[in-house]
């Protein structure tokens, strides 16, 4: 059943912003919170790149998603727009898979 | 749920195969950086009485970035607003004709849509990795939730990685 976690992660989600805006600021602005919430979405971003590259299941494969991210990571360093990336990873599976 | 990064996430996970409640965790997780946005944000906006409630459901990255960048209050606030108008009236066109439109598509592979996710999360954290330290982090989150994948269910190396980052970044220095 999916739909009870949607609910929560939209309810936590919500939650999350409610609170930054009405919480007390010397609760969010110690050291820690603000080491560690920017790092969160890097460390989460970066494992879900990995992930959905290079796992069939729970299995670990190299197929055409590698070729793909590394055409994004070019994309990137070119300070492409975030749909050009996306649309360059796409093409690169799809053509490779045209060919291959 | 009005945050993308979240969104893509939730059904990164679920499409993959894992949990729907790992999905979520996750999805919670990525959304925290609205609440540091928020602290940024609350002294620049109106939130008196029923103004809170609804300017919440808009802390974003994009919003954030807009109002931070006016120099009048004013401008702020119509930064704000237009901001998250546009956005979310655009951004659940796009999911709704998305929805739609998946009916007409045969085998998302051929378009190489199973490798459009990991160029989107690439694109999102690419801005963040403007110094060593969260480059080093990304890196060694991709590494560990590869090694982990194997011996555990799918979606949860995306936790494990979380706890990790927590942990490395509460150690006193």
């Amino acid at each position: 059943m999916i739909w009870a976690p949607l609910l929560v992660a939209c309810a936590a989600c919500y939650a999350i912003k409610l609170a930054g805006l009405s919480v007390p600021r010397r609760f969010l602005e110690g050291p820690r919170v603000q080491r560690i919430v920017p790092l969160l979405p890097v460390a989460i971003l970066a494992a879900l790149v990995a992930t959905q590259t290079f796992a069939m299941g729970r299995h670990l494969v190299l197929d055409v998603r590698a070729a793909a991210l590394a055409v994004a990571v070019v994309a990137v360093l070119l300070r492409a727009p975030f749909l050009v990336v996306v649309i360059a990873g796409a093409a690169t599976a799809a053509l490779l898979r045209l060919v291959l | 749920m009005f945050t993308g990064a979240s969104q893509f996430a939730f059904i990164g996970v679920v499409g993959a195969g894992g949990s729907a409640w790992a999905g979520a965790a996750t999805a919670a997780l990525l959304g925290t950086r609205n609440a540091l946005y928020g602290v940024r944000l609350s002294s620049l906006l109106d939130l008196r009485s029923w103004r809170l409630p609804v300017t919440a459901q808009f802390v974003i990255d994009e919003t954030t970035a807009m109002t931070i960048a006016r120099e009048k209050p004013a401008d702020s606030r119509l930064a704000y607003w237009a901001t998250a108008i546009a956005l979310f009236s655009l951004w659940n066109l796009g999911t709704l004709i998305g929805a739609l439109a998946t009916h007409a598509l045969p085998d998302p592979r051929v378009l190489g849509l199973d490798a459009a996710p990991p160029a989107a999360f690439l694109a999102l954290l690419a801005p963040r990795l403007r110094a060593r330290e969260p480059l080093a982090v990304a890196l060694a989150a991709a590494l560990i939730a590869l090694v982990a994948l194997p011996f555990v269910p799918t979606g949860v190396p995306l936790l494990l990685v979380a706890v990790i980052v927590v942990l490395y970044g509460a150690w006193p220095r």
